[in-house]
């Protein structure tokens, strides 16, 4: 028996040994470009090979008869073949036809910068990036100014992009939109976003063209999306030459939730005895921030997040008065905002994925301005112009916010979405005891659909349709991009769209008899990403209409354009361990609105900027050095003043300020103290000294004119960021050895 | 009665002979693989493991060595993708996994290959693939906590992270040292199983020493 199964089976390894078929041939794609890597294989058999760089295989076969050979490649719709072994060599050539994959299709970028830890090869920077670069404190948009498009503007806060003012940006945090990104405006003095580089673990920078998801924003959208579970339960704690802060993340056992809270103090008084400031603080700027999360995982892979954030702030400053030697402008300011955001994300199965956010933020200030004597004493001076700086204002601005949208997978990656908002604002104000209310029901209702015709070419295109009710305006804005795929990693893709904002609320105060103002992009945009190099060129059209004008009265007959092209180059990859990029914009801008009384290069707009951001982190001592190299050519100023006699306005007095130079530096040291993982932080912004002019304030009979500058030529930073990891796993490896 | 003991010696020698087209087939694959000299070669490796994978349906081993070997192919070609090496490598891992449920090597395997795709940007790539690289491994000691490549690949990886991030040479030497001394008694559960690492192990405590 045992015997028989012996004899048997070698037997049939003699038979299968007896006659060997040679198989060769190529294997390449529909347009006869060689595909290295792919499997050859017979069926049911072990035989085959792989094709090599010159796209040939070859190998032999000991199978007979007939037989079906696979040819196989990542990215590729596998091709079977019926053929015949009879011992006589065989030659095929395959051509294989490419699958529409996520990983290989062509992205949409014109416009955006996408961030984040998503592995696309679009990732330009991620929140390391920005706690990294040089001069930026860890500010979001101190860091997206180093990026092609936005202005140096130092003034005030926001980003501006493309000839837009600072409140044609918008952010959006996991769909919803922001309503007091920044703290609140001190006049001349840009002010920092409320949210942390932290609480996100992606970042599109969209300078135009961005999806008809997002609406209201005539010039960029700046879209975050925030983290997921954290990695690992955590206390924090740090202390700073300005704030001290403490905080818990607690991610839960299963690793299904977690929560946590932050508290931070900002007092800068310590610094300021030390570092003197440009102005005269009688209260001295102090902050109360306090957040709070919580992360759910649902089943089906769904996520639920919900975040709060508390501040409350305060401060007063003097100035010299401009139309007086002796008297002071005394500006105060408090300051109380609550932020809540909770988002849904879930798969709803067959295809379908659903996000829901909701939002709701209240902001109040309460700003005065009092006009003092030497001796700090608020006064009446009887000189009416003068007199009139003195003023009051309370407000209040509320936002409730529901944002709901469907994806639905298509065929291959192909996506449609489509989804409605719908948002509550309510703003009032008390402006020296005189009352204002506006109220507005906004609706919007939007589709989308992402196509993929194929891996090298896709295309993008919405609709957007909103209403306010305050305006009772309806406004439809269409949205179309398209991207091409050049080559492994080259693309050109182009986008196009109506965009559309209600005036500010400062001007629809006076009458809400107006119009959507209306933007039009057009943007062509060439890219080349490989892992650690990125190279884009990008150009772009911008046409206003319907801007608003203040003069002769409130109306939409305000126009203008932006034209202009940017260049952007990232490298991590020719000096190890060092990573730098260099954007530079081309501005060509002009628009007519508020009281211009002709078309203009606005004041916040410079021709021409460049930015060198440089990090260099050596490893031996665990210490990382960042500088930040930012010039832009002057901008235009304009004394426009009411010529009563003409009853028209007119420019009085322009000019162009100096060049704005400033070069910022960071270092991060990375060390352990008690027990912790601390980085310890000191950076300076302008670190040379060099003199910023931002603009120019003129006194009221026009005679003299002030440069708005920093209020202090650098800014020092100190800090130590310590985490205790409260994770089981490090314990468990120690134990165990 | 006849028919049936003919029936049964078939199926017997129908059983060897599968059995031993396995073997024979692995056999020559690990003779390949041990003659590797270039990338190339190890992805043809690569290659002849997954066509056996393949052609077997029901072999979780075939699969490892495979997702093994690219991996490997990934740090023999300076220049390859090792995002695309990683992916190619996961997917094996992923095919090997529905065939043996909860198995120790499977979880080192995608540790290694969540280190290979870190290292093309550690900075920034840090706390994704740090994280997988650890949950893969937190896996792995739960199946098996006597498996002696766990604390082989633990090491490999911390010795190279800085020292304020709870790695360094000192946190390596204790692992391979701890490493070494599973070596000592580890049996791989046939000839086939993975049993590689002895020499790295010791190779590396030296360069902690």
């Amino acid at each position: 028996m045992k015997y028989l199964v012996i004899l048997l089976s070698s037997l049939l390894l003699v038979l299968a040994s007896k006659a060997q078929t040679k198989i060769s041939g190529t294997v390449r794609d529909m347009k006869s470009h060689i595909i290295a890597g792919a499997s050859i294989q017979i069926k049911g058999s072990y035989d085959g090979g792989v094709s090599d760089s010159t796209s040939h295989f070859n190998f032999k076969s000991f199978e007979k008869g007939i037989q079906t050979i696979v040819i196989s490649n990542i990215g590729y719709k596998a091709v079977e073949q019926i053929i015949e072994l009879k011992g006589e060599p065989i030659e095929i050539n395959f051509a294989l036809k490419e699958e529409v994959s996520e990983l290989k299709a062509v992205v949409v970028t014109a416009g955006s910068f996408e961030a984040g830890d998503k592995k696309r090869a679009a990732t330009v920077l991620n929140t390391l990036d920005v706690l990294t670069t040089g001069g930026a404190n860890a500010d979001i948009t101190s860091v997206l100014k180093t990026l092609p498009g936005a202005q140096q503007v130092g003034d005030q806060e926001g980003l501006f992009v493309r000839g837009g003012a600072g409140y044609e940006a918008k952010q959006f945090i996991d769909g919803t939109l922001v309503n007091n990104p920044y703290y609140s405006s001190v006049p001349d003095i840009a002010q920092r976003g409320r949210f942390s580089p932290n609480l996100f673990k992606g970042t599109v920078f969209s300078t135009g063209g961005y999806s008809a998801l997002y609406g209201q924003a005539l010039s960029s959208a700046v879209i975050l999306e925030s983290i997921d579970l954290p990695d690992q339960s955590q206390v924090n704690a740090s202390i700073s030459t300005v704030f001290l802060g403490v905080g818990l993340q607690e991610l839960a056992k299963k690793k299904k939730s977690s929560w946590g809270f932050n508290y931070g103090y900002t007092n800068v008084w310590p610094y300021f005895q030390i570092v003197k400031q440009g102005v005269d603080y009688f209260r001295i700027p102090e902050f109360h921030t306090a957040d709070a999360n919580f992360r759910i995982k649902t089943k089906s892979g769904g996520i639920i997040k919900y975040y709060t954030t508390f501040s409350h702030n305060q401060l007063g400053l003097r100035r010299p008065d401009i139309d007086s030697l002796i008297l002071k402008d005394a500006f105060g300011l408090t300051n109380y905002n609550w932020y809540n955001n909770l988002s849904w994300r879930e798969n709803l199965g067959n295809g379908w994925k659903m996000n829901l956010g909701l939002s709701y933020s209240t902001d109040h200030n309460d700003i005065h301005q009092n006009i003092q004597n030497q001796q700090n004493q608020n006064i009446m001076t009887g000189i009416s112009y003068i007199d009139a700086k003195n003023f009051t204002l309370e407000n209040k601005n509320d936002l409730s916010q529901i944002k709901l949208v469907f994806d639905k997978r298509i065929s291959g990656i192909s996506v449609i979405r489509f989804g409605s908002e719908y948002m509550y604002a309510y703003n009032k104000n008390i402006y020296n005891g005189l009352n204002t209310l506006l109220k507005d029901n906004f609706l919007a209702s939007f589709a989308e659909a992402d196509l993929y015709i194929t891996n090298a070419l896709a295309l993008k295109t919405g609709v957007r349709l909103e209403q306010s009710s305050l305006l009772n305006k309806v406004n439809i804005a269409p949205r179309l991009s398209l991207a091409y795929k050049l080559g492994n990693a080259a693309q050109m893709s182009m986008a196009y769209g109506d965009f559309y904002q209600k005036p500010e609320n400062t001007q629809l105060l006076y009458t809400t008899n107006l119009g959507y103002t209306k933007a039009t992009h057009y943007i062509v945009n060439y890219m080349k990403v490989t892992t650690l190099q990125t190279f884009r060129v990008e150009a772009f059209y911008k046409k206003y209409n319907d801007l608003v004008k203040t003069f002769p009265m409130y109306n939409n007959n305000g126009t203008g354009d932006a034209k202009g092209i940017e260049l952007f180059w990232r490298d991590k990859k020719t000096i190890k361990g060092m990573d730098y990029w260099i954007s530079y914009s081309y501005l060509d801008t002009k628009r007519d609105y508020l009281n211009y009384p002709q078309i203009l290069q606005p004041n916040f707009a410079a021709n021409h900027t460049a930015s060198f951001v440089l990090k260099k982190f050596y490893t031996k001592l665990n210490t990382g050095f960042n500088f930040t190299y930012t010039y832009a050519t002057g901008r235009p100023y304009y004394d426009i003043r009411y010529n009563a006699s003409a009853l028209k306005y007119a420019i009085a007095d322009q000019g162009k300020t100096i060049d704005y130079h400033n070069l910022g530096f960071s270092m991060n040291w990375l060390t352990n103290v008690f027990k912790s993982y601390a980085v310890v932080v000191a950076s300076v912004t302008n670190v040379l000294g060099s003199n910023q002019v931002f603009g120019y304030n003129y006194s009221n009979n026009g005679q003299h004119k002030e440069a708005i500058t920093p209020v202090a030529p650098r800014f020092f930073f100190l800090g130590v960021f310590l985490s205790w990891g409260v994770d089981r796993r490090q314990d468990a490896i120690n134990n165990n050895l | 009665m006849k028919n049936l003991l003919f029936a049964t010696m078939m199926l017997i020698a129908g059983f060897v002979s599968a059995q031993s087209k396995y073997e024979a087939g692995m056999g020559k694959a690990f003779e390949q693989m041990k003659a590797v000299k270039t990338a190339e070669d190890m992805t043809a490796t690569a290659a002849f493991f997954e066509r056996i994978a393949d052609t077997e349906q029901d072999k979780w081993l075939p699969f490892y060595y495979a997702a093994y070997c690219n991996y490997l192919s990934g740090w023999m070609n300076p220049n390859a993708d090792k995002d695309a090496v990683g992916e190619k490598a996961k997917a094996l891992v992923v095919k090997a996994e529905v065939l043996e449920k909860n198995n120790a090597e499977l979880y080192i395997l995608r540790q290694m290959i969540a280190v290979q795709q870190l290292t093309v940007d550690p900075m920034s790539r840090f706390q994704t693939f740090g994280a997988q690289a650890n949950e893969a491994l937190e896996k792995a000691k739960q199946a098996d906590p006597n498996n002696p490549r766990i604390y082989l690949v633990d090491g490999q990886y911390k010795m190279n992270v800085p020292d304020a991030f709870g790695g360094g040479k000192e946190v390596g030497k204790k692992l391979f040292t701890k490493s070494l001394e599973l070596f000592k008694t580890f049996k791989p559960a046939s000839e086939m199983h993975p049993s590689w690492g002895v020499d790295q192990a010791e190779k590396l405590l030296a360069q902690c020493q």
